[in-house]
């Protein structure tokens, strides 16, 4: 266990100060953190992966409770429900981007088909040929992608809340919006602080949607640091130079998650003094 | 308590029709595309139904690329054999960690978990000079090697809350009556864990084969050894893509996972998230 998880993360920290490629490798120092700090689309590819994080996550949490909040409707079908929002977490991810990649045709696949009868549009529309639709669009299948695990979570969740709480509140006159604000929200909010946490990392690493949909592209639109590391280190056989970026990732996700932590603590805090 | 208006009904079933839609939608768009014509496919504005539709392409996918069928059997076969791999880890490593204490047992689960975040691509450039040194490029084993690693610490994860919820009394008479640790857990423990083992295991299985595309475009160029998630890609070609051939292999592909699912998705919803939150 640690041969395959722990060592491979020593190696990389030692290939990180080499110049590794398919030849020989040699010790190089800092080399490589001075190149990549002195590269100039670097800092833009931070910030991207930051946002494209961020964005993702926030519409998958939203999403995923309200979708949570569907499925825990007293509504009729609700069990079949509850199984139909799986599938875009079943099924292998590659597959599910190759729907998307034809949903986004612009000519043939149906975003475009209805926009265009709708009139909204009024030519053809390649939705990942630009620059920023096609960021926008592979956010759009990530969060396709995270969306069913968040809302079972939550869902779950919801349906852990003691039934008396509702109930005393109902006794009381407490209106529908303001149990949910007052004693579901409060109730599942241990929950959606830990799926945000874990979401937040999967969406940082996420490979498989953007390389399918673009390969980072166009001109590095969609490029985030899994994919810019994967590139480098894979594409291209330079594993040192790589190696670095990837510990750059590590990094960024560590502080991340820390400066989280922390938040969350300082929080938690405040309410307790209250 | 608290009926709902027929308006708030009405609201409500429209809002999970669009959340269905959402969902759904790339499926049902991905079955329509492959009952259609490849020239059909290109026809503007777009039809949603037409007279021409047939199932012709779940015909010609296999005549398209010969190999299909072995990328199926090599999902499928890659994915269980992770599993296997995965859960002989798993079901002792569990097991310490519900039943026994030692030292450094919570620093070392949470490294497990920190595997979860270092994920795949970051540890691929050590793992493929690791295996590009052993030889195992190009070969089934580059692939479920690592899958089978970083399904460990969620497999530990999961279990070990639904072995905690195993009465310890049980162990203790098996123990007092002579039966060594092997024994018990082999004869008192894993029976009684089944429906656990069930959900890893499923879990396991589904994470396995969703996580073959990044081994395999990484680890392996054998087109003998692909899985389905990469080699479905061949209908790709470098001037065009049969997309409605694309399209019925994806859905072939899916239907193992899909069935699996269906059988055991009661165990298996259940038990993700019962043991996600109390544990």
């Amino acid at each position: 266990m640690f041969l395959i998880v722990g060592w491979p993360l020593l190696e990389t920290i030692r290939l990180s100060f080499t110049n590794a490629g398919l030849g020989g490798e040699q010790y190089i120092g800092w080399d490589n953190y001075e190149k990549l700090l002195n590269n100039r689309k670097y800092p833009g590819i931070v910030g991207r992966t930051f946002y494209w994080m961020f964005l993702s996550v926030l519409l998958k949490m939203i999403i995923g409770t309200i979708g949570a909040l569907l499925l825990n409707a007293k509504i009729r079908g609700k069990a079949a429900f509850r199984v139909m929002v799986m599938p875009p977490w079943i099924v292998p991810m590659a597959i599910g981007c190759i729907g998307w990649l034809w949903l986004y045709n612009g000519h043939f696949g149906i975003l475009a088909g209805v926009l265009m009868r709708l009139g909204i549009i009024d030519g053809p529309f390649e939705f990942l040929a630009y620059k920023s639709s096609a960021f926008y669009s592979a956010v759009v299948t990530d969060v396709w992608i995270g969306t069913p695990m968040i809302s079972i979570f939550i869902l779950a969740a919801m349906q852990s809340v003691p039934d008396d709480l509702y109930e005393a509140a109902y006794v009381d006159g407490a209106s529908r919006w303001y149990r949910f604000r007052r004693i579901t929200i409060p109730q599942i909010m241990p929950v959606i602080v830990t799926m945000s946490l874990l979401s937040a990392i999967w969406t940082f690493n996420s490979f498989e949607v953007i390389w399918i949909l673009t390969e980072g592209g166009p001109l590095g639109a969609t490029t985030t640091m899994i994919i810019d590391t994967y590139k480098m280190a894979i594409a291209n056989y330079k594993f040192g130079y790589g190696a670095t970026r990837a510990l750059m990732v590590v990094l960024s996700l560590a502080v991340f998650s820390l400066l989280y932590l922390i938040l969350l603590n300082k929080i938690n805090e405040r309410y307790k003094t209250k | 308590m608290g009926k709902y208006t027929l308006f708030q009904k009405a609201g409500l079933y429209l809002a999970v029709l669009i959340f269905m839609t959402f969902i759904l939608l790339p499926f049902l768009e991905m079955f329509m595309a492959s009952l259609r014509p490849l020239e059909h496919l290109f026809r503007s504005p777009y039809q949603f139904w037409s007279n021409d539709m047939s199932f012709q392409a779940y015909l010609d996918i296999w005549d398209t690329v010969p190999m299909l069928g072995r990328y199926i059997f090599n999902s499928v076969f890659l994915a269980s054999v992770t599993t296997l791999l995965c859960l002989s880890f798993v079901i002792p490593a569990a097991y310490a960690y519900a039943r026994f204490h030692f030292k450094g047992k919570s620093v070392s689960l949470g490294l497990f978990l920190g595997v979860n975040m270092f994920a795949g691509a970051v540890l691929l450039i050590p793992l493929y000079k690791l295996l590009r040194s052993m030889g195992l490029l190009n070969t089934y084993a580059a692939m479920f090697v690592p899958g089978a690693a970083f399904l460990v610490p969620t497999g530990i994860w999961l279990l070990k809350s639904y072995l905690e919820k195993i009465p310890i009394e049980l162990e203790e008479s098996a123990w007092i009556d002579g039966a060594s640790r092997i024994y018990i857990l082999r004869k008192v423990v894993i029976p009684l864990a089944v429906p656990g083992l069930i959900v890893v295991g499923v879990a396991t299985f589904i994470g396995a084969y969703a996580q073959q595309f990044l081994f395999a475009i990484t680890f392996n160029q054998k087109r003998e050894f692909m899985p389905l998630p990469a080699g479905i890609f061949e209908f790709v070609g470098y001037q065009s893509v049969i997309w409605n051939q694309l399209m019925a292999a994806s859905i072939v592909g899916i239907i193992p996972v899909l069935l699996i699912f269906l059988f055991l998705q009661r165990y298996l919803v259940e038990g993700l998230t019962k043991g996600a939150i109390k544990g």
